[in-house]
């Protein structure tokens, strides 16, 4: 008995139909797992379209009109799918292109040509990037859409290098020799460190190193790292793979110094919780808000608190209140 | 039991995409629709055109005879069906692989994945493995972005709440998009405004609520020759800048001082406790004020004069 596809996926099923037949027309011998591959779906999703497209074909229901499927190759007798069994379809030679890109698919795959253009990486070169970008603009079909990257988006294409020059490094066990600024420090330093690899985390992208200043494991921000070289020099300590930064940036049992500081934000300040990691953030009635975070280095929520007065104030420990209103006394006598 | 609804869909694109002439809607309904009432009938048939109309599948109404020209049918053109023959040789098969990979916006992530697919189908061997490389990534917060893009590719006109950063309230805007570019880090729209009559650029972080589609796809044309980066260009209101001019203390300072166009080195400053810089640089005009206060002790601000007032009164008020 053949089960009732539920409505919701006809389109679905047809969309991967389209798609299935010529891509078995092309190719000798697609095992059924291929396919499900090809498609993102499962064997059994795949045996169910082909028993669809088994009873399709052209009008008038003669059984030299329908499309034939082999399916005992592919479904055992009890009906459980056989992923290494070949797939056979006949018949429906006029389904053996596939549907032209839609306007978005079209669209989309050009805005990311061009982006890889102007950004010149992963070893694509403008010429060869536009030679794609040529063929496919021919076979879009689809009304050229009018959708431009900016051509250069500096900080990501510098992202992108830094990410390709530590991978670089990982790949041959070798040493990087960084120039690195610390705006909650205000300094910029040089380091050798021997890379992990980089990883993202909210809208930064970080790498895992372990720095031989610090003689410890380092997180830099890939946007801060003003200068990076590759060194001839091996890396002297073991590698392994970056650490997984989906808890958040800070361990507070791995940093002994941390603090959690509690902060008061007016609604003008607010904007912070958006670009720093808090741990908890408590919105109260009138739009300010009470915030939580992990403090390691006092000077970097001295200079918060500065760049946010006076919108910020420290409920507790009371101690940083005082740093900051010293800070903030030396500062304003300066305008005396 | 009637055909399940994915058999019924592909039966009529074949039946539309292999006769050479249009097929009559009766002839459709006797054939593929054998079982429905007249009016129901109407009602699948419609919903099932649209359904392959969403994949993509044109189907295109056209006179079956020229004599007749009130006698109507349907059709699926083979070459407006089909996509055209695309020969990639495998490094350009590569290059498609890599820019597959460049949208982290899932429904553009999902539309790249699809192409590739199609491709694929027609005999491209896409190597999507060993692609780990580096490549720059196109984010999309903004959530008006999809339907914009969607409106965009199907040239359908739209309407949306836009607050401007100088006026109180969002204005209920009517725009038929021509185009979304990205410039400078941000999305923007650039259309026809249909009120003001007149072409426009909306900033799409400024929309506020939904983006509604109105009215039906390819509803206007662009104007030949558009060309949406230049417009965005021209038109979006640059950030203001400002000229400033900072006292920084002798080995502080150091994003201000890479910055900077002219540094005057050991100047008079506000105390002896160190060497003093005098700094000239352009900035945006907003967060001025936060970035100088940032610093503390190490930056005094000299001008522009406004700006100094502000810092003044934000550290005294910070202190009372």
């Amino acid at each position: 008995m053949s089960r009732q596809t539920p409505a919701p996926g006809a389109r679905d099923q047809v969309a991967r139909l389209l798609t299935l037949v010529p891509f078995l027309h092309h190719r000798d011998g697609v095992r059924l797992e291929e396919a499900a591959a090809l498609l993102g779906t499962t064997p059994k999703q795949v045996v169910q379209d082909l028993k669809v497209l088994f009873m399709c074909g052209l009008p008038g229901g003669l059984p030299d009109d329908l499309i034939d499927v082999d399916l005992d190759a592919i479904v055992t007798e009890e009906g459980s799918p056989v992923t290494e069994g070949v797939i056979r379809v006949e018949n429906a030679d006029y389904l053996a292109r596939p549907l032209r890109l839609s306007a978005t698919e079209a669209s989309a795959m050009i805005v990311a040509l061009r982006m890889l253009r102007d950004t010149g990486s992963a070893g694509a070169t403008p010429e060869l990037v536009d030679r794609v970008l040529a063929k496919l603009e021919a076979a879009a079909g689809a009304p050229h859409v009018e959708i431009t990257p900016s051509p250069r988006d500096a900080q990501q294409v510098r992202v992108a290098q830094l990410t390709a020059l530590v991978d670089e490094a990982v790949a041959r066990g070798v040493q990087l020799r960084l120039l690195y600024f610390v705006p909650s420090r205000d300094e910029e330093s040089e380091r050798v460190v021997d890379p992990y690899g980089v990883v993202a985390h909210g809208v930064f992208s970080y790498l895992d190193a372990h720095c031989h200043r610090a003689e410890d494991d380092r997180l830099f921000r890939l946007d801060r790292i003003t200068k990076a070289e590759l060194l001839p020099s091996p890396r002297t300590t073991p590698a392994r793979a970056p650490r997984d930064l989906a808890e958040g940036l800070f361990n507070d049992d791995a940093t002994p110094d941390a603090t959690v500081v509690t902060l008061r934000l007016e609604p003008p300040a607010t904007w912070a919780t958006d670009y720093y990691p808090m741990r908890d953030v408590r919105p109260r009635e009138d739009g300010s808000a009470e915030v939580d975070l992990v403090v390691v280095d006092r000077r970097w929520l001295t200079r918060l608190l500065l760049r946010l007065a006076p919108h910020a104030t420290v409920v507790r420990p009371a101690e940083f209140t005082e740093t900051f209103t010293a800070r903030a006394q030396e500062t304003l006598s300066l305008y005396r | 039991m009637p055909a399940p609804k994915s058999e019924r869909l592909l039966n009529l694109l074949i039946m539309l995409l292999v006769q050479r002439r249009p097929i009559a809607k009766e002839r459709i309904r006797e054939l593929l629709y054998p079982d429905s009432r007249p009016d129901a009938f109407e009602k699948m048939f419609e919903r099932d055109k649209e359904e392959l109309r969403s994949l993509g599948v044109p189907i295109e109404v056209a006179t079956i005879d020229p004599l007749f020209e009130d006698e109507v049918g349907y059709r699926i053109p083979p070459e407006a069906f089909a996509l055209p023959d695309v020969e990639l040789t495998q490094e350009e098969a590569a290059v498609v692989g890599i820019a597959s990979r460049v949208w982290q916006h899932a429904t553009m992530a999902q539309a790249t994945t699809d192409a590739v697919r199609k491709l694929t189908a027609a005999g491209i061997d896409v190597d999507l493995d060993a692609l780990e490389i580096a490549r720059p990534l196109l984010t999309a917060e903004e959530p008006a972005f999809e339907r914009c893009w969607v409106a965009v590719c199907e040239r359908t006109a739209i309407e949306f709440d836009y607050q401007r950063p100088d006026a109180d309230a969002p204005m209920r805007r009517r725009v038929q998009p021509w185009g979304v570019v990205r410039y400078s880090g941000r999305w923007y729209l650039v259309g026809y405004d249909a009120d003001r009559r007149a072409e426009r650029v909306f900033r799409l972080s400024r929309v506020q609520g939904e983006v509604r589609l109105v009215g039906p796809p390819g509803a206007y044309d662009v104007p030949p020759e558009t060309d949406v980066r230049q417009i965005a260009r021209r038109m979006a209101p640059p950030m203001p800048t400002t000229t400033a001019v900072l006292l920084v203390r002798e080995g502080a300072g150091h994003g201000l001082r890479r910055a900077a166009e002219r540094i005057e080195v050991g100047v008079a400053g506000p105390d002896d406790h160190t060497g003093w810089d005098r700094l000239v640089l352009v900035r945006p005009t907003q967060g001025l004020a936060d970035e100088v206060l940032s610093h503390g002790p190490d930056v005094v601000l000299v001008e522009p004069v406004a700006v100094r007032e502000q810092v003044v009164a934000r550290l005294t008020q910070a202190l009372s």
